[in-house]
């Protein structure tokens, strides 16, 4: 069973090729990681906020989080090949699926906050409102998490590795997103819980990506590298600047909150476009496929091929 | 979630069929026998009408097409190798084989040339049908589905070109389609947008006919048949090649217990698979689905709790 062929360690490939294709998705995708995770989070932050009597909160985290879950759908339509088809998305229902997951989630979770956010202001049909406002409330965490899933779901290294985090860090990201828009549109005397959330979701955030990057070893380095490299600074920078603001003078100045909460949620954009990018460029290089199955198949062996029996 | 059970070696959905379903079929392709004359890349595309692509001069040896993709259903690989076809890997040339060596056959060095040997691989790859198929698995609108006869094909009418089954192959084997814009021809004038790969002939079968490539190949390399019975026979394949010494032979995708359930169409390879741009030791991925939706929804519940907690203490 010994390796006839292997001549030390060094990697072998095909002219260097990648073996397995990098998504087609373009800049809709990333985009609406970070608005779907909006809708789904600014979907909590309004029940919760109508729950401790803050209605000036629970209103705007309404309205934002309708606004997002109307924009997520045709960002997603927008990056179809056949966008008249995007129905077909709804003809089955498929665990095995986390597109198919996701769509049903984003249809039950856009569709609630849609009619809360409209009965809300035609200030008409309370009973109804407080229904739909708890389903989106219910749906929201699922949309802001379930895209950790879809990403890890494939073969890209850098995604199906980080498959234990992603979701994590999307639910952070998610957090600290749905604080900061709410921070942004809230007078910074009723915007404190939105502050606390913008301020810890950056922070668990960072602290879930930094663990993530550590835990994959040195496929991790993707993560640090090209363009996933430039938008990780730019997260890492806007985020952190952001938070502090909200944290040191959102309370007092609206001006600063208005501008923290702004750079929190271009922070939070740019780390979902570092995850986006991080996925195409372990795709992209045949080494971060075949060093680690070729490592796999080194410890304890593989059924993918079948060696003559020498003995 | 029996769907994402992986023990069966049976394809998913395949069982569904009942009276209709069929015998399971697949190609068993040996690259020992393969001359690299690309009759199944054109059979192929001739008779699924697949637009032109490659033709570009790569400079990989005689490879025009480089991978598979959404126009290139068969891409036959061209690897140049200086050590022998059959016989001793790392020896010196000038020292003649040792008496008794099993391994040094009166083939293995041909003509006895000096350390000069050179062997050239070729391999027709194609879409591997696997048992447990992550395209098909990960497809949201159902447009990929298991036939009758146990393989894997995309309906056209069904697609919307959501791309999510393109990552999910462990081998790169579709793409979404992208022509060349051509507005003398109104059929190509605008963007397909939608996801292609082999169909194993699916029409073809239904007519009770041998796939294209496969009946175009002139030297057998590429063999249709029974899956079963396509498995005997490069058993003994193998074992033909390994007591005649031939270097680095072995099956790809034969074995049922493998990361994708065994393949619908497997390989004899001179090399280890990644010599062939082959992934070493693929896995379907959603193998981990079940605790991915789990770890999910525990991160869902956090960030429900997490959010809750910001209106718990603290100043307003």
């Amino acid at each position: 069973m010994s390796s006839v062929t292997a001549t030390g360690t060094e990697m072998r490939s095909y002219y260097g090729r990648p073996v397995i294709k990098e998504p087609t998705w373009t800049w809709e995708i990333p985009t609406y990681f970070f608005t779907g995770g909006l809708a789904g989070a600014s979907s909590v932050l309004s029940t919760s906020a109508r729950l401790a009597g803050n209605e000036k909160l629970a209103r705007t985290a309404l309205y934002l989080g309708a606004a997002a879950d109307l924009v997520s759908p045709a960002l997603l339509i927008s990056d179809l090949g056949r966008p008249e088809r995007f129905h077909h998305m709804l003809r089955v229902v498929k665990a095995t699926s986390p597109m198919n997951v996701g769509s049903w989630v984003l249809l039950v979770s856009g569709g609630a906050s849609g009619t809360a956010a409209l009965l809300e202001l035609a200030g008409r049909l309370k009973p109804v409102k407080v229904l739909a406002g708890a389903v989106a409330t219910l749906a929201g965490p699922a949309l802001a998490t379930y895209t950790g899933v879809l990403v890890a779901d494939t073969a890209v290294p850098a995604w199906h590795e980080a498959r234990r985090e992603l979701p994590w860090i999307f639910a952070a990201s998610a957090a600290a997103s749905a604080g900061a828009a709410a921070s942004v549109f809230v007078h910074p005397r009723e915007a404190g819980p939105a502050r606390r959330l913008a301020v810890a979701g950056v922070l668990a955030e960072g602290a879930l990506m930094q663990a993530m990057e550590l835990r994959l070893g040195k496929l991790g380095e993707v993560y640090r590298q090209g363009g996933a490299a430039r938008f990780s600074w730019a997260a890492k920078g806007l985020g952190a600047a952001g938070a502090a603001l909200l944290a040191r003078r959102g309370r007092k100045s609206r001006a600063a909150a208005v501008l923290g909460g702004t750079l929190v949620c271009a922070g939070e954009l740019c780390l979902r476009w570092t995850v986006f990018k991080a996925g195409f460029q372990s795709a992209r290089d045949p080494k971060y496929v075949i060093e680690s199955q070729r490592q796999r198949v080194e410890r304890g062996g593989t059924k993918a091929t079948t060696k003559p029996d020498t003995t | 979630m029996s769907v994402l059970e992986q023990t069966s070696v049976h394809p998913d959905g395949w069982e569904s069929y009942g009276d209709e379903q069929q015998e399971r079929v697949g190609f068993f392709t040996d690259t020992s026998v393969c001359i690299g004359c690309k009759a199944c890349e054109v059979a192929c595309k001739e008779w699924n009408l697949i637009p032109a692509d490659g033709g570009a001069w790569t400079g990989e040896s005689y490879d025009h097409t480089s991978h598979l993709g959404a126009n290139t259903w068969r891409h036959v690989a061209f690897v140049e190798q200086e050590k022998p076809l059959v016989g001793l890997l790392e020896a010196p040339a000038a020292k003649p084989p040792a008496p008794g060596d099993k391994t040094a056959l009166p083939s293995a060095a041909p003509g006895g040339n000096g350390g000069t040997a050179l062997r050239w691989l070729m391999e027709s790859d194609v879409c591997k049908h696997c048992t447990h198929a992550a395209c098909l698995d990960v497809c949201p609108t159902g447009a990929l589905f298991r036939t009758e006869f146990g393989t894997v094909v995309v309906q056209q009418d069904i697609c919307n070109g959501c791309g999510y089954c393109v990552p999910a192959c462990p081998f790169g084997v579709l793409d979404k389609r992208h022509l060349a814009p051509a507005p003398d021809l109104p059929a190509f004038a605008k963007e397909d947008g939608r996801v292609w790969k082999c169909t194993l002939c699916y029409d073809r079968l239904k007519g009770g006919h041998e796939p294209a490539c496969a009946k175009a190949c002139p030297t057998k390399s590429i063999q249709f048949g029974p899956l079963d019975e396509l498995r005997e026979r490069a058993d003994a394949r193998l074992e033909k090649l390994s007591a005649e010494g031939w270097n680095g032979a072995q099956l790809y995708g034969r074995d049922p217990e493998d990361g994708v359930g065994g393949f619908g169409a497997f390989f004899l390879l001179l090399d280890d698979p990644e010599v062939y741009g082959l992934p070493p030791d693929p896995v379907v991925t959603t193998r981990d689905l079940p605790q991915m939706w789990t770890n999910m929804l525990a991160a869902a519940g956090a960030l429900l709790v997490g959010v809750a907690a910001a209106f718990v203490g603290g100043r307003s």
